[in-house]
């Protein structure tokens, strides 16, 4: 396998992974909300909370872990970019 | 004081006109104890932030074609980051969002979810490939990855949809700031936006306009925060109003059951001779409705906007301005933090707001109070005056009950600081705040627009061999002529501004999401499948919102049945987009070996852009 092959099938991989997380905290637990409502976060009823600011900040989170990782598989692979 | 270039000054720069917007809003409120008059405060603030953007606007004039198209491409990460948070938060976002938490609860709140998801998506999927391209535009990329103009075309077309949509809102949230903040005329607030707008724009393309938009965050941001962590400490809810306020919401609930949350009828609301557009509250504030159909009313609208916001081109073409393609992912990545900042404070000044009004405890509480008593109070009757807030004695008791408070979405932003007892200087910045969201979101649009039509249609279709000066100077008429029509359409007031803005999302989700990614993803998709897929996930998603809209056809039943209504049809568009791609592209002759390479090219960071540095 070539490196460029190498590279196009982890950062395939890690996107998958990402938008599985994104999934979870964008729908999954949406489908829970009536359900997960009644226990509390901060004082805040979670789903309630989730959609508020919970989901917001995993998003947050999420997108500097992508970047932060994808950075270190291109340069794993050689195809990192010099800083200017 | 400044050595080096611009690019390593701009935290010194916008450090400095930090401090320097700080030290106009310490003046102002020094202004307002000295007497001067609430219209004056209001007008100076709005008057001179508008003309700081203007001065940067004129500041950042080019001649060059990539300082025009992609500002250089040498805009850092961060600021980049909140340029586009200006970009992203429209006036609606700023004025309108957290009076909808207000009345809409959490069924409303799918919008915050989906307004912040659909940049997992961005970055993940689109921003660094279509970087690493080096297109100037949207189309610019589908018309090269897929080849011809007929697919550069589509493309054009649906960004143009989607983008006009989206545009008339904010010219027409500019429009009803200044008319406010100016006292003048709507219709004329509505041109003295526009000029606004077309300052920060003309001269420069892209390069004012991210220097502006850099400026624009800036302002709007404090103005949302200062007022949220002010009333918060105020009323005892927390120093830090994001991590305190369980205790508000829970003794909100506590108070929906005891006022009752009642639904008006639509005759009652009539015969009292509510005005248009205002409403009272009977949605539960934390209360998640049950059953499928609300989950998956809630999903699918925010899965719409997740999509509608990976597919929006004025959002897309920032990072087309970063230096590198490790630096466009970046970027998303801050562009996020910026607008999570706002999106996580509105329901914050949603319950901040509600509480002021509801607790009888606090000296700002009306509801249960006598009618008399509140139609004296000052705001009350300002507010009436210019029919934003309404009140109805519906049982006769000279009480105000929950249900007889009516109130304008926008109301909540713009009203709270005074309900609170906020100094006027605050309501000002929350008008300057409010004319810098729908500012920032505007130029964007119309640059976007007038990028697509003068690079793709006029350089690419029509005029091949023109200069650099002649392709400036039409990229700038259409500029004109495009904010023109915006302004021409907004000054009629044909839809509320909400309608307008979610539709921009599904026409983009619908057209050019799936072309998108599948052109970095998919190296099987072929021109031919393209084009099949813009044009019928437009169509069906066209087709769709003229069949169910209330205004047009109105057919409601079937919106009752799959629970997709008129802001939620793009859940029609994009499947239908991406299984007639898929199918066409399969019955197609697979891409050239060259197209294949470049796609390849595309996906790895390093190495030279696939599109020159001019093109």
């Amino acid at each position: 396998m070539s490196n460029k092959e190498k590279h196009w099938e982890k950062s395939k991989n890690h996107m998958i992974v990402t938008l599985v997380i994104w999934f979870f905290f964008s729908t999954v637990i949406f489908m829970f909300g009536a359900e997960i409502n009644s226990m509390s976060f901060l004082g805040y009823p979670l789903a309630y909370y989730m959609t508020a600011q919970g989901s917001l900040l995993a998003f947050v989170v999420l997108i500097f872990w992508f970047a932060n990782k994808q950075e270190g598989i291109d340069d794993e692979c050689g195809f990192g970019e010099e800083d200017e | 004081m400044f050595k080096g270039g611009f690019i390593q000054n701009l935290p010194r720069i916008y450090g400095l006109y930090t401090g320097g917007f700080i030290v106009f809003i310490i003046l102002m409120a020094i202004l307002e104890q000295g007497g001067v008059s609430k219209e004056a405060i209001g007008i100076m603030f709005v008057a001179f932030t508008v003309c700081i953007y203007a001065l940067i606007g004129w500041l950042s004039r080019t001649v060059q074609v990539d300082a025009y198209y992609v500002a250089g491409r040498q805009v850092p990460t961060v600021f980049n980051g909140m340029a586009t948070a200006a970009d992203w938060m429209s006036g609606a976002s700023f004025v309108a969002l957290a009076g909808g938490v207000y009345f809409g609860g959490y069924g409303y709140m799918a919008f915050l979810v989906g307004w912040t998801g659909g940049y997992v998506l961005v970055s993940t999927l689109l921003a660094p490939y279509l970087r690493k391209f080096g297109c100037y535009t949207v189309p610019d990329f589908i018309g090269t990855r897929y080849g011809g103009n007929g697919v550069r075309f589509c493309a054009v077309l649906v960004l143009v949809l989607a983008s006009f949509t989206y545009v008339t809102a904010q010219i027409n949230a500019t429009g009803t700031i200044a008319a406010r903040a100016l006292q003048i005329p709507f219709e004329l607030g509505v041109w003295v936006g526009l000029i606004s707008i077309l300052l920060c724009s003309m001269l420069g393309g892209m390069r004012a306009v991210t220097w502006t938009q850099v400026a624009q965050y800036i302002v709007l941001i404090i103005a949302y925060l200062i007022p949220v962590f002010w009333i918060s400490n105020r009323i005892g809810g927390g120093v830090f109003p994001h991590l305190m306020l369980g205790d508000e919401v829970a003794r909100i609930t506590d108070l929906e059951q005891s006022f009752g949350l009642i639904k008006n009828s639509a005759a009652d609301i009539k015969a009292a001779g509510v005005p248009g557009g205002l409403k009272s509250i009977a949605v539960s504030h934390t209360g998640v409705p049950e059953g499928g159909m609300a989950v998956w009313k809630y999903i699918s609208l925010a899965m719409c906007m997740m999509i509608g916001t990976a597919s929006l081109p004025h959002i897309l073409m920032r990072y087309f301005t970063t230096p590198s393609v490790k630096q466009a992912r970046k970027s998303v990545a801050w562009s996020l933090f910026f607008i999570f900042l706002l999106y996580s404070s509105a329901p914050m000044l949603a319950t901040l707001s509600k509480i002021s009004l509801m607790d009888p405890n606090l000296p700002t509480g009306i509801i249960g109070k006598p009618i008399s008593a509140v139609m004296g109070i000052d705001w009350v009757q300002a507010w009436s005056a210019q029919k934003q807030v309404f009140i109805a004695d519906f049982n006769g008791d000279g009480i105000l009950q929950l249900n007889e408070w009516f109130m304008r979405t926008g109301v909540v932003v713009l009203a709270t600081p005074e309900v609170a007892g906020l100094p006027y200087v605050i309501s000002g910045l929350v008008a300057a705040g409010g004319m810098a969201a729908a500012m920032s979101t505007a130029d964007g649009l119309v640059l976007a627009i007038a990028n697509a039509l003068s690079h793709d249609v006029y350089f690419k279709m029509v005029d091949p061999k023109a200069d650099v000066r002649k392709r400036l100077i039409v990229a700038r008429v259409l500029l004109v002529v495009i904010g023109a029509a915006g302004a021409y359409i907004a000054s009629m007031r044909i839809t509320s501004i909400l309608g307008a803005v979610a539709w921009a999302f599904d026409f983009a989700m619908s057209g050019l999401f799936f072309p998108l990614v599948l052109g970095v993803w998919w190296k099987r998709a072929t021109r031919e499948g393209a084009i099949a897929g813009m044009l019928a996930g437009l169509a069906a998603g066209t087709a769709y919102l003229i069949y169910v809209y209330p205004k047009f056809m109105g057919n409601v039943w079937l919106s009752d049945l799959t629970g997709i209504d008129h802001l939620r049809f793009g859940m029609i568009g994009a499947p239908v987009c991406l299984v007639v791609m898929v199918i066409v592209s399969l019955m197609t002759k697979a891409p050239d070996a060259a197209t294949q390479r470049m796609i390849d090219e595309t996906r790895v960071p390093s190495g030279r852009a696939i599109l020159g540095k001019q093109h």
